[in-house]
């Protein structure tokens, strides 16, 4: 839990680092087939390519669309370096399975370890196993439980979701006296989901004019978010502004909005699925912008994996090691940038 | 033998009024232990009513919500009556919430929708007609117990959809299957959804307790071997079971591509538990023998009830899931105690 803390002070680097390049957050084409090579970004770090390096790549089961695109983003980038070869297990959600290749990736003795735990927690162990073997381990997104088990941790900034959100909203409807706002949360299991709800309200907080008036937690698929969002909307026949905090979930919120036919409101959602940009971008429908959570960390999680074989830094920071931890800024994509962002978008 | 044979025969759908007596094959006017049971559920559903009523009269009370309440109940409803038929014949069927997914997710595959309404329906029932098949054929031909045999396909069809879309969600882009969603397709105020999941039930309700297919079911779960006896092809029955569970799945995986205008293969998570427990709170055995189509729906009916009431009221997810167990609890008591009093 205090693992989160990270975060704060990893929002100037995550900044930094982002702002610092096109560099870190080159990004990977997701067209429909997901086969297209990253389009056009400057692969990171080192230009020119160095000694070989060889990467373990351990992600979890990709059964939604931000994990499926996290292993795309992973491999297109690492096939756009000559010098790096990907070793990508199969995807498991189970702790024991995990636990068992990343040990086998370890005794493969690749050079640099990605470990993108299914809990963060439980792998902990099998990252300090390797990094005592002498393998550095990058920790994507869901962090280890020590700081012994990674050499670098990069992940998204849940807080910072909220916080972007609910001051997107905010400065929306600040001039607008007695305005309600409604949320659609997800799973109330996870850490993330309350961390979220936590930065959208201390977001809310800064505008004494707006209430939050609803709240319900729908499980990140498209079946519950429709089930919880046509709910939400017979309990206030009126409210001003809605997040959906995950763009999955929020496809079936689209949906109940459309069967009840309303459209009195502004929506905001989250993740930055490509279906909620095309939205964004048309402009036509009640959602106006989404807070990020980008899968293209996978991507600069590759770059860093690199960086540490090769013994380099980041390139457009003084330093001469990598960083300890990235946490990644949680963009607000609005019609204005909803161009930049679309290629990130995923399926 | 032959003792058993006709007394789990006549026992069957239309007899007994109590458990003990029931066995024993006293005969008792058809409906009495079906409108004990059902009222008491009724009874439930009314006080749940009222505690809507009374904590949120504007929006609950509303026509649009009861609307919504049929309409989210369809979903799960259809699926319940087609396990309520399998647990009569005293089988189970883990594999519905996966056959759900599966189905939602081959009938929304860019290719299906090529095909437009039809395809999409067409694909769906299909679909789920084939898993039933499968199930059917391993249990009543290859000897697997049910709980084996569904709960292999609910793993293959999870995994079989989750191959499918790799993970994505597939939006549906048919405009008449989207359509029947929202509120212009409502026939005098009802949505299609609901008018689906009348007629599964009407169905459902007829063949159980109006034909012979109905009382092979309950006989096949009052005492396979008794009914084997008495001539009835417990094998083919069996078949036949895991088919319309199926059937009931396809149907019930093209609800939700209505309604959630899409295919995950996240979709229909848990459904196996939600129709099992609906099914028996309903008065269901799980053991066999005994089913009812009525209890079952008002199972249905309760839950979805208890999640609108708890949505209208903004209850955080931990209270709404521990009063959820609470009220399934006082409902199964309420029932029993009624019951007895019904006996004494």
């Amino acid at each position: 839990m205090s693992r989160t803390s990270p975060s704060r002070r990893g929002l100037l680097f995550g900044s930094a680092a982002v702002s610092a390049g096109a560099l870190l957050t080159a990004c990977t084409s997701n067209e429909p087939k997901q086969q297209a090579q990253p389009a056009g970004g400057t692969p990171a770090a080192a230009d020119k390519p160095g000694q070989a390096v060889t990467i373990g790549f351990a992600g979890p089961q990709a059964d939604h669309g931000w994990l499926n695109a996290i292993n795309q983003n992973a491999k297109s980038r690492a096939a756009t370096y000559p010098d790096v070869t990907l070793e990508i297990t199969e995807g498991s959600n189970d702790t024991a399975a995990q636990i068992g290749q990343v040990q086998t990736l370890i005794n493969k003795k690749v050079d640099v370890l990605v470990i993108l735990p299914a809990d963060g927690k439980a792998l902990t162990q099998v990252g300090l196993q390797a990094m005592r073997a002498g393998i550095p381990v990058v920790n994507l997104d869901r962090v280890f439980a020590s700081p012994q088990a990674y050499r670098c941790w990069i992940g998204g900034d849940n807080y910072g979701m909220g916080l972007n959100a609910g001051t997107y909203i905010g400065e929306q409807l600040k001039d607008k006296p007695n305005a309600k706002v409604v949320e659609l949360a997800g799973l109330d299991n996870l850490e993330l989901t309350r961390q979220r709800s936590q930065g959208f309200d201390d977001a809310l907080k800064n505008y004494p004019n707006i209430t939050k008036v609803a709240r319900q937690a729908a499980d990140f698929t498209v079946e519950s978010g429709q089930a919880k969002m046509a709910q939400l909307l017979q309990a206030q026949p009126a409210f001003d502004a809605l997040w959906k905090i995950d763009d999955d979930q929020g496809d079936g919120a689209v949906r109940a909005i459309a069967q009840a036919g309303r459209d009195d409101f502004l929506m905001v959602g989250g993740a930055g699925a490509k279906s909620a940009m095309d939205a964004i971008k048309a402009g036509t429908g009640v959602l106006k912008a989404t807070v990020l959570y980008p899968p293209t960390m996978a991507a600069s999680a590759i770059d860093l994996a690199r960086a540490l074989g090769q013994g380099k830094g980041v390139g457009g920071l003084a330093e001469l090691e990598i960083p300890s931890s990235l946490t990644l800024y949680s963009a607000v994509v609005t019609k204005e940038n909803v161009d930049d962002y679309l290629p990130t978008g995923f399926n | 033998m032959t003792q058993p044979a006709s007394a789990a025969r006549k026992d069957a759908p239309t007899s007994a009024a109590t458990p003990d007596t029931g066995r024993k094959g006293t005969r008792r006017p058809a409906l009495v232990r079906w409108d004990v049971r059902s009222l008491s559920l009724l009874g439930v559903l009314v006080a749940l009513v009222v505690v809507g009523g009374v904590t949120q009269p504007d929006s609950f009370l509303a026509t649009s919500n009861l609307q919504l309440v049929l309409t989210q109940a369809s979903v799960i409803g259809v699926v319940t009556v087609g396990m309520t038929f399998v647990i009569t014949s005293g089988g189970i069927d883990l594999s519905v919430g996966a056959i759900v997914a599966l189905a939602s997710v081959w009938a929304t595959t860019v290719a299906t929708q090529e095909f437009g309404f039809a395809g999409i329906l067409f694909t769906a029932v299909l679909v789920g007609v084939g898993c039933g098949l499968v199930n059917g054929l391993l249990i009543a031909y290859g000897g697997m117990v049910p709980f084996i045999a569904t709960l292999a396909m609910l793993a293959s069809a999870r995994g079989l959809a989750l191959q499918i879309t790799d993970g994505r969600t597939q939006m549906v882009t048919v405009t008449e299957v989207l359509d029947l969603g929202v509120k212009d397709a409502y026939v005098l105020g009802v949505p299609p959804l609901v008018l689906v999941f009348a007629a599964v039930t009407v169905v459902g309700w007829l063949l159980l307790n109006r034909t012979t297919f109905g009382r092979r079911t309950v006989a096949v779960g009052g005492n396979a071997e008794a009914a084997r006896l008495a001539g009835i092809d417990v094998r083919r029955q069996r078949l036949y079971l895991y088919l319309l569970s199926g059937l009931c799945c396809g149907i019930a995986a093209f609800l939700l591509i209505v309604l959630a205008g899409s295919g995950q293969n996240t979709n229909g998570n848990l459904y196996e538990l939600d129709a099992i427990a609906a099914a028996i709170i309903g008065g269901t055995l799980l053991s066999g023998g005994r089913g009812t189509i009525v209890g079952s729906v008002l199972g249905v009916l309760i839950f979805t009830t208890i999640t609108n009431i708890f949505a209208l009221n903004n209850l955080e997810t931990a209270v709404q899931q521990i009063a959820k167990g609470a009220i399934i609890v006082a409902a199964v008591l309420v029932q029993r105690r009624t019951l007895r009093g019904g006996d004494a």
